[in-house]
């Protein structure tokens, strides 16, 4: 398995796993939990404020999303990772890298300028996706399962941010 | 147990996010170029399945639905941010910490963005809770309701158009 899975089959799996979820937390929980992640930092970021100062855990926003540890924390920063070293680990692929290597056909191979990309790139995917109210899982995945308008206003706004952007970007190659 | 279970279902979407390459920059990267559809395909598949399952058991009565409010302008233009974020980091909110744990190191630097890009967003919430969100406020649209067609068909047509647009991907080769 050099290649991994298909796609069609980890979406597959993914599928059944959000229909898995959404059961499993209704009948638990009594109030269903759809996949989703960009809250996850929203949490943890008043977490950290919170620890840094008293005022700004008065925050509107946070108000809307109380600082705690909740299933999103738990999923996003504990659950995905060590599935995905877990698979890593099985099947011999993990290996460290600063820079991945389209980025380096492009940019070449310096670090400083990859990581500040990054922390960039982190910053927008996430000040995005609370001022349009998901990603790519709590809209993209949730949110056209369950054929709500504005998961497709968002979705059609990542492509029209991204695609312009990665064209230009990522056209010349070294 | 909520935090278990979602740290169980995060170990689960790890584990199929590496193996289908969802975890790649390459991967990213070849989506906002239009060279590699991995990504799409994956999203898409478990769109299908999410959305045939989510909306006949909520049909049944044995799921609830938890569709985001619409905010047209606020959809749009967050996303269009987090479609910028998206192509200059190559990974998502979900699947960072996942890449990190596949050994790119430059996923740590994502996950600072993006806790520090929730810390702004929260200290300016207020200001597009003002003046963006009311634009095209129209509520837990969808678009049966919108259309005033039954859930049903408007899933199962949806979930088909969608298959129809993967075959052909696939019988175009791309």
């Amino acid at each position: 398995m050099k290649d991994g899975w298909s796609p069609y089959l980890g979406g597959f799996l993914t599928g059944l796993l959000l229909i898995a979820s959404v059961v499993v937390t209704q009948h638990l929980l009594g109030k269903p939990k759809y996949l989703g992640t960009s809250t996850a930092y929203v949490r943890v970021a008043g977490l950290v404020e919170k620890a840094l100062s008293s005022g700004a855990a008065k925050l509107n926003y946070y108000h809307k999303y109380p600082p705690r540890i909740d299933w999103k924390v738990t999923l996003v920063f504990l659950g995905v990772p060590l599935g995905a070293l877990w698979a890593a680990h099985r099947n011999r692929e993990f290996q460290l890298r600063w820079v991945p290597k389209r980025w380096e056909e492009s940019f070449g191979p310096g670090r400083i300028g990859r990581l500040l990309a990054a922390f960039l790139g982190g910053f927008l995917i996430i000040y995005g996706a609370r001022l349009a109210g998901g990603c790519p899982s709590g809209h993209g995945l949730s949110g056209m399962s369950q054929l709500s308008l504005s998961a497709f206003v968002t979705v059609a706004g990542f492509f029209l941010g991204g695609i312009p952007l990665a064209m230009i970007l990522y056209r010349r190659r070294r | 147990m909520e935090l278990l279970l979602g740290f169980v279902t995060g170990i689960l979407w790890g584990y199929i996010f590496q193996r289908a390459r969802i975890l790649r920059f390459e991967k990213h990267i070849g989506l906002l170029t239009l060279k590699d559809l991995t990504i799409l395909k994956f999203l898409l598949t478990g769109v299908i399945v999410g959305a045939v399952g989510i909306n006949f058991l909520a049909h049944w009565g044995l799921v609830a639905y938890s569709v985001k409010p619409t905010h047209l302008l606020a959809n749009l233009l967050g996303g269009i941010i987090y479609g910028w974020g998206w192509a200059l980091l190559g990974y998502c909110p979900g699947t960072t910490g996942g890449a990190l744990a596949e050994g790119m190191l430059d996923g740590l630097f994502g996950l600072f963005g993006g806790l520090v890009g929730a810390i702004a967003f929260a200290h300016t919430f207020d200001f597009w809770a003002q003046n963006v969100l009311p634009l095209g406020a129209w509520g837990k649209v969808t678009l049966p309701g919108l259309l005033g067609l039954p859930v049903l068909g408007v899933a199962l047509a949806f979930a088909g158009l969608l298959i129809l647009f993967c075959l052909l991907l696939e019988k175009f080769g791309l």
